[in-house]
């Protein structure tokens, strides 16, 4: 009986039996299938995952032709998270020239819309500077992080504080009121940036707030598509389900509290997304094996359901991978290669 | 992290034709096979030839579109140059190109 290594979700090492193997992957897609209301995977699919898991191999890649377009959310900011010193556009250059990047990301390392709007003049000029260097299509990225805009960093009243004194009506109009500020911010930088010549724009970790912070970045993609008809706009979500914050916000008739990828992305191409990332989290109790099952679960009945590219989050904590600050190859190039030739991913 | 993914799935950047691909998804919202066999139409290439780097670079230099290696070059296109030909060669419009344009009229 073959002992295969592999990962727990959180990066350990464990060895599992064949057996154990076959069953984290059913257990996975089943987790999934039960939640989304969509299909498992197939009794095919299921073993060419068991494939990927039971290799020998310290790294796998995809097969000839099925490459797919990778686009990074943050790409600066990853530059500076591990200490090298270089300036921004150097760090496009590094993604450009040294990574193989197909896209790369400018951002700023205070990363949302709201604390970005007063530098936008810096922001413009570094941006105008790195198009005129760089060959490869260039993002602005920020978040939405409806956050920032409450009780102490901003001027409304914080939710988080009014729902456990159950305050439920004001915790709901709060988060209201900081939908308008924020689809503001999110119009006036994301225009901005676009005007000065970028590529597209990133929204990266939407909905991080719940519903409202998806709402409001639904509305906000559906004026700038109107505004900029030829903008690409990518909208990157933080998680794989909708967090009902305030529970009763409705996009073109739809509950947005509850929803999975495969409805999220369907919102997301109406309000005008050129580009959707579904994210969905990683369980550290389990397997990175169970998890892949699941992610990909998720993944390919978004990709089933849309018209436009889909781009997975498979960053750190995410998209099958453990939630550790430097994943193991073993496990980010077996999520890679499940995520693109059986969930179907246009991108990543 | 970025190269183990770039390694195991990636098509490439510009050691290939991954951000051409990119650009045809990021403009007219392609899905990756109508991407890639769109770019292959324009480079009159094959899909499979996209990925491939020795190939690619080939003909990035032919078409002077760009190269991870232009700095060995000179005269070789670099930046916002090849961002010209590019437009023209997909029959798009890229913003910056664009907007360059309006700048020097």
């Amino acid at each position: 009986m073959q002992k295969i290594y592999t990962r727990m979700g959180d990066g350990s090492i464990v060895v599992l039996s064949e057996g154990e193997l076959k069953q984290d992957l059913e257990e996975g897609t089943r987790d999934a299938a039960e939640r989304a209301k969509i299909s498992p995977l197939s009794r095919d699919e299921l073993a060419y995952l068991f494939d990927i898991y039971s290799a020998p191999y310290r790294f796998v890649s995809v097969e000839h032709g099925n490459e797919v377009v990778l686009s990074y959310d943050a790409g600066t900011l990853k530059i500076k998270r591990v200490g090298v010193l270089t300036h921004r556009i150097q760090s496009l250059q590094i993604y450009e020239k040294i990574l193989g990047a197909d896209t790369a990301e400018l951002d700023h390392v205070d990363y949302s819309f709201k604390p970005v709007k007063p530098i936008m003049a810096y922001e413009q000029t570094e941006l105008e500077q790195a198009l005129l260097m760089m060959t490869i299509p260039l993002f602005y990225g920020a978040m939405p992080n409806l956050g920032l805009y409450t009780q102490p960093d901003g001027s409304c009243p914080n939710p988080m504080e009014l729902l456990p004194q159950g305050k439920i009506a004001e915790a709901r109009e709060a988060q209201e009121e900081v939908m308008e500020y924020a689809v503001r911010d999110m119009i006036y930088v994301a225009s901005t940036m676009y005007e000065a010549g970028a590529d597209g724009i990133n929204f990266d970790t939407t909905a991080a707030a719940g519903d409202a912070d998806f709402l409001a970045t639904l509305r906000a993609v559906e004026i700038l598509r109107k505004k900029h008809p030829q903008m690409c706009i990518e909208m990157g979500m933080s998680g794989e389900f909708i967090l009902g914050m305030h529970g009763e916000l409705t996009y073109d008739g739809v509950r947005l509290a509850g929803l999975y990828p495969h409805k999220q992305c369907e919102l997301a191409e109406k309000a005008g997304a050129t580009i959707f990332g579904p994210a969905v989290n990683t369980n550290t109790d389990k397997s990175c094996a169970w998890n892949t099952a699941r992610a990909v679960t998720f993944t390919k009945a978004c990709v089933e359901n849309s018209h436009i590219p889909i781009h997975a989050n498979m960053g750190m904590g995410v998209g099958g991978l453990p939630v550790i600050d430097q994943p193991p190859t073993d496990a980010v190039s077996r999520a890679s290669k499940a995520m693109v030739e059986i969930g179907k991913l246009d991108g990543l | 992290m970025a190269i183990a993914h770039s390694t195991a799935s990636g098509m490439g950047g510009m050691r290939t034709a991954g951000d051409l691909v990119a650009r045809m998804q990021m403009s007219r919202s392609m899905k990756i096979k109508e991407a890639k066999e769109y770019v292959a139409s324009k480079l009159k290439v094959s899909v499979s030839d996209l990925a491939d780097p020795v190939v690619m670079s080939e003909m990035r230099d032919d078409l002077n579109i760009g190269m991870v290696s232009a700095s060995l070059f000179p005269g070789s296109a670099k930046g916002i140059e090849a961002k010209f030909r590019i437009a023209e060669l997909l029959g798009i419009e890229i913003n910056c190109v664009n907007q360059f344009k309006d700048r020097i009229k």
